[in-house]
């Protein structure tokens, strides 16, 4: 069974124009996804077709193995949706808020309760329990908003952008919950972000759309696989002069020259490191430094959403 | 969700928007006094002495029951549109949609929170008659079923009407242009016979005549049409609502792109 499973789902509004077209999708039960895409892309529709705030126009979607239209009640259950846009009541205490999200699910009061101080307390909430939303920070409201997703202890957790606006220490704060979450209550955790370092540090498992479109899915090795290439920045030791970028020109690699002593080296797939410094070292190179242009998971992101990747 | 699990919901609503407007009991239930004494004391002292008693009753005799159905009607129906419309506002309606909360269960949580509101406002308007002249309820449950029906009702219509605003605006287009007038030509300080036939004639067209009459009815034991009738035309609109209500619910409408 997958926590999460669409089928064929579109999505067209009526100036005709597609938010999602045909996208099939499934989230194996404890994993942790990412769900990439560039802005509009269409990823917010597609976790608002998830948590039943779009209505799609075709396909089928499955929330932990309950069809979302034949068995909504038990499908909604399953799902904790932490969304972009803050959409708290502000005139609520902290409190508040938590207790009446678990009412809608109908977890008693003295259950929700316990659960609020717990997720308070590890979000670094309980001193704001009363509160009101109004007065809280930027990265409080958003943590806030993730103890709420949580309150009704659902298997499945979706959050769109959780990090958006969030300094450095806060952001790493919310990683190791979200971590801890995963590995101990093995909770199925679908995140959308745009910082790729955050799917790096965190995520099995990545899909990519692009224009309503799912451009690739698999896991973060596979997707780096799909890559045609890397390219690295190498610093030498001595400054290149004509004859040797002229030889250089004439080598199996795709190379910039970016400085006197840099230049940035795209190596193929079927190319190696090795290969490279063997024929920088036939012409009497020598490599001070080196590192990648790009992080593997954003050339992968870049190269997946460029103008035509999918024909 | 189990009848223990959707119980819990709706208390979680209802109580919630209870707690919303008895938190702002000086913007939500001081007003109405303030109005209706002004029309006690205006009508009543000022004017009602000079004129003629209306089928057997004073003019502020008369008028009590209409100015409680004005107040109500209009307390029940703000409750219910500005709290859901600010909801949708700043998207806190989104806790209740992604739940499995039941639209009956966030239809009834509204509505019976609304209705409440117009029933503490009715009773305090009364209680405030009662300060200027000497009136009685003759008919209780009558009195508390008008009171409550006609306060579901306006609810109902202020849910619809937040479901369908967009902006501020739009949740007082409805109070101002369509329930003040027909409050004010609804029976509230003239009696139907004394009117031409034409104004009768489109008076008797007016669901809230038929609310004022009921109410009338059980505080001085006057009808100028049959209780009945008031019953059945409350009844109606009130279903009638209610489906208008649970459908656009369904659909998402303004509520789901």
């Amino acid at each position: 069974m997958y926590a999460i499973e669409l089928s064929h789902v579109s999505k067209k509004y009526k100036s005709q124009t597609y938010a999602l077209k045909d996208v099939s999708l499934k989230v194996e039960e404890g994993d942790f996804f990412a769900f990439l895409g560039p802005n509009g892309a269409g990823k917010s529709t597609t976790i608002g077709i998830i948590s039943s705030l779009v209505v799609k126009t075709a396909g089928q979607v499955k929330i932990g193995g309950y069809d979302l239209d034949e068995d909504p009640i038990k499908a909604k259950k399953c799902l904790g949706l932490v969304p972009q846009e803050f959409n708290l009541n502000v005139f609520e205490s902290c409190l508040a808020v938590l207790i009446n999200q678990a009412g809608y699910y109908g977890v008693a009061k003295s259950v929700a309760y316990e659960r609020a101080e717990k997720y308070l307390n590890l979000l670094m909430l309980w001193s704001e329990r009363n509160h009101q939303v109004r007065t809280l920070s930027g990265g409080m409201k958003r943590r806030l908003m993730i103890a709420r997703a949580l309150i009704h202890n659902p298997p499945i957790l979706i959050l769109d952008e959780p990090t958006a606006g969030v300094d450095v220490e806060l952001r790493k704060l919310i990683w190791n919950f979200l971590e801890g979450l995963n590995r101990d209550e093995k909770k199925t955790i679908i995140l959308t972000t745009h910082y790729l370092e955050e799917v790096e540090r965190l995520c099995h498992h990545v899909a990519i759309i692009n224009k309503g479109k799912l451009v690739s899915t698999g896991s973060l090795a596979e997707l780096v696989n799909q890559l045609p290439g890397q390219s690295y920045i190498l610093s030498l030791e001595e400054v290149l002069n004509n004859p040797t970028k002229e030889k250089l020109k004439t080598l199996s690699y795709e190379i910039k020259f970016l400085e006197e002593k840099a230049i940035e080296v795209n190596l193929l797939k079927h190319l190696s490191l090795s290969d490279l410094f063997k024929d920088l070292g036939q012409l009497d190179l020598k490599v001070k430094s080196m590192r990648e242009k790009e992080n593997q998971i954003e050339q992968a992101f870049l190269h997946m959403t460029k103008e035509g990747y999918l024909s | 969700m189990t009848l223990k699990e959707t119980l819990i919901a709706f208390w979680t609503l209802f109580s919630k928007e209870c707690y919303r407007f008895l938190r702002i009991w000086g913007q939500t239930l001081i007003p109405p006094i303030m109005t209706s004494s002004l029309y006690f004391l205006i009508f009543g002292n000022f004017i009602g002495n000079r004129i003629e008693n209306i089928n057997g009753f004073t003019l502020m005799e008369f008028m009590t029951p209409g100015l409680m159905m004005m107040s109500v009607i209009s307390a029940s129906y703000m409750n219910v549109s500005s709290s859901f419309y600010f909801s949708k506002f700043q998207r806190s309606i989104e806790e209740l949609l992604i739940s499995p909360t039941s639209n009956h269960t966030i239809i009834w949580g509204f509505v019976l929170a609304g209705s409440l509101r117009g029933v503490i406002v009715g009773v305090l308007i009364f209680s405030t008659a009662k300060i200027f002249i000497d009136i009685n309820i003759l008919h209780p449950m009558t009195f508390f079923f008008f009171l409550f029906v006609t306060s579901a009702l306006f609810s109902l219509a202020g849910l619809i009407n937040a479901i369908f605003a967009r902006k501020f605006d739009d949740i007082s287009i409805v109070p101002t242009f369509i329930l003040t007038p027909l409050s004010y030509l609804g029976g509230v300080f003239y009696s139907v016979q004394q009117i031409s036939e034409t104004w009768a004639f489109f008076t008797r067209f007016n669901p809230i005549f038929y609310l004022v009459n009921g109410l009338r009815f059980s505080i001085l034991d006057l009808s100028e049409t049959s209780v009945n009738i008031s019953f059945v035309v409350l009844s109606f609109l009130i279903v009638t609502l209610y489906i208008i209500c649970f459908r656009l619910l369904e659909k998402g409408v303004g509520l789901k792109t």
